[in-house]
């Protein structure tokens, strides 16, 4: 187990520690959390409704501690780093070590550096205790007749939030900011005239272009005095009680001692794996500087959680950046801006709809030949910002003043149908369309379901209504990229290599992506050129792509030996058959056991030994079974109408046929099939992406079932077949499944997401409503025609046979590390070897 | 056949491999050393080579050769053929785990065949 410590236990803190504890189901890593405040986490952002009634318990988030694997360590702030030692030091004296340590120091309030700043009565607004702070204040102030005035210094965001609280406590409210109208970050001048008039509305008096020169103890000593501006200009607002929140500043100190490096404007410089200049350490929140920006907004804090989490659990997220588009209620008046409010942009046009006595103004800005929208502004009616925000960077789906206009009501009319799958429906929390239809698709049907699925709508709630819209409609089919090295999906590099005839990843990655491949892509790639072109996987570099089984021709077992599993069609054996594989099993001192697919798994064979256990087996008239491929596996049978009393039909025949006629065929997933004599299925077809069974008429044919995590029956895609018109739909079938599926999308999720469903299928396969069938066809003619055995191939090319080595020095130096036991008289892997835990240091290789 | 560029060291005590040309592209060999401590050698698309320690430290078995390489924001990597966690071939580290670390080693070419050394780079092990 390893020992991950959490220094500092805000919102964006309490996420990453939620966000580690879901993805680590395994327990692998023990989580220690440093806490400044003797409370537990909070919800900072509701933090005025502590004065509306709300309680500390209200505001209080889920509590972990509870967990076994996190231990909450209150009011003890860490005070020293040790990065050499790995170690923290905290308040109380203790020295807690790290595997991998995350700062979420989070920030503090900035107060301008002027006269009086620091008189009894002024205060920052940022945690509970500030609150406590504020309320003694102004119950004295109000008992001691220094009047009933409250002034906030900065008119941002925050500076709204205090000057509610100020006025839920029975003050009236003052706010001061620089700039000549309220929220400047967010709105424009438009906008801020309409939002000073409502904030008027509400009783805050706004002081604006009003800059603060000093603060002095109020007349007679009671309160104070705050003073704006200068020489003639200069007013004077007595109040009981004046909290700064013009800003904050990141909370970067034990990084600064600890040597981390920093990020231009402060705040600890992190990558985009949000890791600082040290590996083990990093930071998330507005402690952080991700590519030179503090974020001081939830969303990007809780987004830069997620990605530390995930790759604490060994995931490669990135934090790219975040949408810093806001929509909120500030006492009591909707506010949103999103993308570029301030039409920054080059040629930038603005639409704009400002109706001062309704008290109403909004502005989209558009590209300059108004097709794409750039951003907006909403102030007094903030319900198109849902529509709206997802937008951003698009085309506009119509007349910009028409999203804007009044009587559109909630959503703009822009329906979530008009969409792309890849734009956010909850900016809060990062989740994109597609995420909450594929949360659909997986049997989330209400919107609690897609919470705890997907923890959309779990913070602002104001895309609640889109993923009503979306379960409504419920729509399916996500697009994805497949990796960092192509933002395709597998069906548009299918397309790619069938029209452009790249017929290598070099070329493929060079043209169409980025880097040089992975462990995701190269395979994926090396499918589909093997489904499409043909020839040896293993020719040219096309060896270098393949996943280790499929290398070797095997599949790569526990302690590193393989498993040799030869092809036995329909599961048909003769007894000859049977003997060679006894006695190659007994040669080579090799584990047998049936497997699930009527054949027979030999285990436990070395790299260097795999010519020779195929030259044996090849030469008795065997070939490979591809059960290291995702390729057609087996054709499963029962015995038929030649020897079962109720069979109608030829069933291992059949299966024989289709299981030589698909052999070799690499597809997105692994694909099996069975064939039944009769409908008491014994052969299981249902259970099989295609399945065959015998009627008095000919054949039913059922596609898109499978076994393993998810088990899924097959559903019938046409009934009464004759022989030829079978297969004919089976070719359809299977090339139409390799051409549009995603990498690793079994048969039954592919016609899940394919648009129509079985319908569309069956109208694809039966009546040709593409015309697509011939092409189809022929490709899998093509498939039959070029198809040869691969372990053939590999005993008759000196080349790769040169591959097949345990050691390049060494070649028939057997691999020291591997050993066997021997249970219920069979060699199995000697000694528990342990997966996924890294083995204890120093018992590497020397 | 261009020459990859390695680091100078002196006095380490080799161990041949191979033929440089054995080895394909992006792909890589074990190697065998004196002590029975096993090294994985790797060529690059750019004919870098790569020396790492061949036990996947999450398995304890001795794949990592046979591993896929490839890259993660251009750091050239290989990934554990048995659970497939990604190891930077430069230095090591598990790109997925912070705490594992796969020892390195030096690897030369002298005459067309790859030498590695018989003992990992210090600050790796």
């Amino acid at each position: 187990m390893r020992q991950l410590v959490v220094i500092g236990n805000g919102m964006v803190g309490h996420r990453l520690v939620e966000a580690v504890r879901s993805r680590d189901t395994a327990g692998e890593w023990h989580i220690v959390v440093l806490g400044e405040e003797p409370r537990p986490a909070y919800d900072r952002v509701a933090l005025s409704s502590y004065f509306d009634g709300a309680g500390e318990e209200d505001l209080r988030l889920p509590d972990l501690s509870a967990h076994p694997g996190v231990e909450l360590r209150l009011g003890e702030p860490a005070t020293a780093l040790d990065r050499a030692a790995r170690a923290v030091t905290t308040a109380s004296g203790a020295v807690i070590g790290y595997d991998a340590l995350v700062l979420a120091t989070g920030s503090t309030a900035f107060v301008p550096p002027v006269p009086g700043r620091d008189l009894p009565g002024c205060h920052v607004y940022r945690t509970i205790e500030d609150l406590e702070h504020i309320t003694a204040t102004a119950r004295a102030a109000t008992a001691a007749g220094a009047g009933a005035d409250g002034v906030v210094i900065g008119g941002g965001l925050l500076g709204l939030e205090a000057a509610n609280a100020l006025r839920l406590l029975g003050l009236r409210p003052h706010v001061v900011e620089m700039a000549p109208w309220l929220m400047p970050r967010q709105v424009d001048e438009g906008g801020g005239a309409v939002l000073g008039r409502l904030i008027a509305d509400t009783g805050v008096t706004a002081h604006t272009a009003a800059a603060l020169t000093a603060i002095e103890p109020g007349p007679g000593g009671a309160g104070l005095r705050v003073l704006l501006g200068e020489g003639a200009d200069q007013r004077a607002v007595d109040a009981g009680v004046v909290v700064f929140s013009v800003g904050v500043r990141p909370r970067d100190e034990l990084a600064r001692a600890a040597g981390l490096e920093l990020g231009p404007r402060g705040g600890v410089a992190v990558d985009a794996a949000c890791r600082t200049s040290d590996p083990a350490v990093y930071a998330v929140g507005e402690c952080a500087s991700a590519g030179g920006t503090v974020y001081g907004l939830i969303a990007p804090g809780n987004a830069m959680a997620e990605v530390v989490a995930d790759r604490l659990a060994g995931g490669a997220a990135t934090f790219t950046g975040a949408d810093t588009s806001t929509k909120l209620k500030l006492l009591g008046v909707d506010v949103a801006s999103f993308g570029d409010a301030h039409g920054t942009t080059e040629g930038a046009l603005e639409v704009v709809l400002n109706d001062a006595p309704g008290r109403r103004y909004a502005k989209l800005v558009v590209s300059d030949d108004a097709t794409t929208l750039l951003g907006g502004v909403l102030v007094g009616d903030a319900s198109a910002y849902a529509g709206l925000r997802p937008l951003v960077g698009r085309e506009l789906p119509g007349d910009p003043l028409e999203l804007i206009a009044p009587e559109r009501g909630a959503g703009g009319g822009i329906g979530v149908g008009a969409l792309p799958d890849d734009a956010q429906v909850c900016s809060c929390n990062a989740v994109t369309k597609g995420a909450v239809r594929a949360a659909i698709a997986e049997g989330g049907t209400d919107i609690p379901a897609i919470k705890a699925c997907t923890r959309a709508g779990t913070s602002c709630g104001s895309c609640v209504p889109m993923l009503k819209n979306l379960l409504a409609d419920s729509g399916i089919e996500q697009s994805t990229a497949l990796c960092e090295h192509f933002a395709h999906s597998r069906a548009e590099l299918v397309e790619i290599v069938l029209a452009t005839g790249i017929a290598t990843f070099s070329e493929l990655v060079a043209r169409h992506g980025s880097g040089r491949g992975c462990d995701i892509c190269k395979p994926a790639v090396a499918s589909i050129l093997a489904s499409l072109g043909g020839g040896h996987i293993l020719d040219g570099e096309q060896a270098a792509l393949q996943d280790t089984n499929d290398h070797f021709l095997a599949n790569i077992q526990r302690n590193g030996t393989y498993s040799v599993v030869p092809r036995v069609p329909g599961g048909e054996i003769t007894p000859e058959k049977l003997i060679v594989i006894g006695e190659v099993a007994r040669e080579f001192g090799l584990y047998t056991k049936i497997t699930g697919a009527q054949r027979i798994d030999l285990l436990g064979a070395r790299v260097e030994q795999l010519p020779a256990i195929w030259a044996r087996l090849v030469e008795a008239g065997f070939e490979s079974g591809h059960a290291y491929g995702k390729a057609l596996r087996t054709v499963k049978s029962c015995v038929g109408s030649t020897w079962c009393r109720y069979g109608v039909q030829d069933s291992v025949g059949m299966a024989i046929r289709l299981e030589t006629r698909y052999r070799g065929l690499r597809s997105p997933h692994k694909l099996k099939s069975a064939v039944s004599g009769c409908a008491r299925e014994c052969a299981e077809a249902r259970g099989k992406d295609f399945g065959v069974i015998a009627t008095e008429h000919g054949w039913n044919l059922y596609v898109g079932g499978n076994g393993g995590f998810t088990p899924r029956h097959a559903e019938l895609l046409a009934s009464d077949l004759d022989d030829d018109t079978l297969i004919r739909y089976i070719d359809r079938f299977l090339m139409f499944y390799i051409r549009t599926a995603d990498r690793l999308q079994r048969t039954s999720t592919w016609i899940e997401n394919l648009e129509g469903g079985l319908d569309h299928l069956r109208a694809v396969v039966v009546e040709d409503s593409l015309g697509v069938a011939e092409e189809l066809e022929a490709a899998m003619a093509r498939h039959v025609a070029g198809y040869a055995d691969e372990w053939r191939g590999v005993l008759e090319d000196p080349d790769k046979l040169a591959r097949f080595v345990s050691f390049a020095n060494a070649p028939e130096a057997p691999d020291p590390t591997i050993s066997f036991a021997v249970e219920r008289e069979q060699p199995v892997p000697a000694g528990p070897v342990p997966l996924g835990m890294p083995a204890p240091a120093g018992s590497g290789p020397r | 056949m261009s020459t990859p560029t390695l680091p100078v060291r002196t006095a380490l005590p080799w161990v041949a491999a191979c033929r440089w040309d054995r080895l394909t592209p992006e792909r890589g060999i074990a190697v065998l050393l004196p002590d029975g401590g096993q090294v994985a050698v790797f060529r690059t698309h750019d004919d870098v080579l790569y020396a790492v320690g061949n036990i996947d430290p999450f398995s304890g078995a001795a794949v990592i050769s046979r591993g896929i390489v490839g890259d993660r924001a251009g750091e050239p990597t290989v990934a554990s053929p048995m659970l497939k966690q990604v190891f930077s071939l430069r230095t090591g580290h598990c790109l997925d785990d912070g705490a594992v670390r796969l020892p390195t080693y030096a690897v030369r070419v002298r005459d067309g065949v790859i030498d590695v050394s018989t003992q990992p780079d210090e600050a790796t092990t």
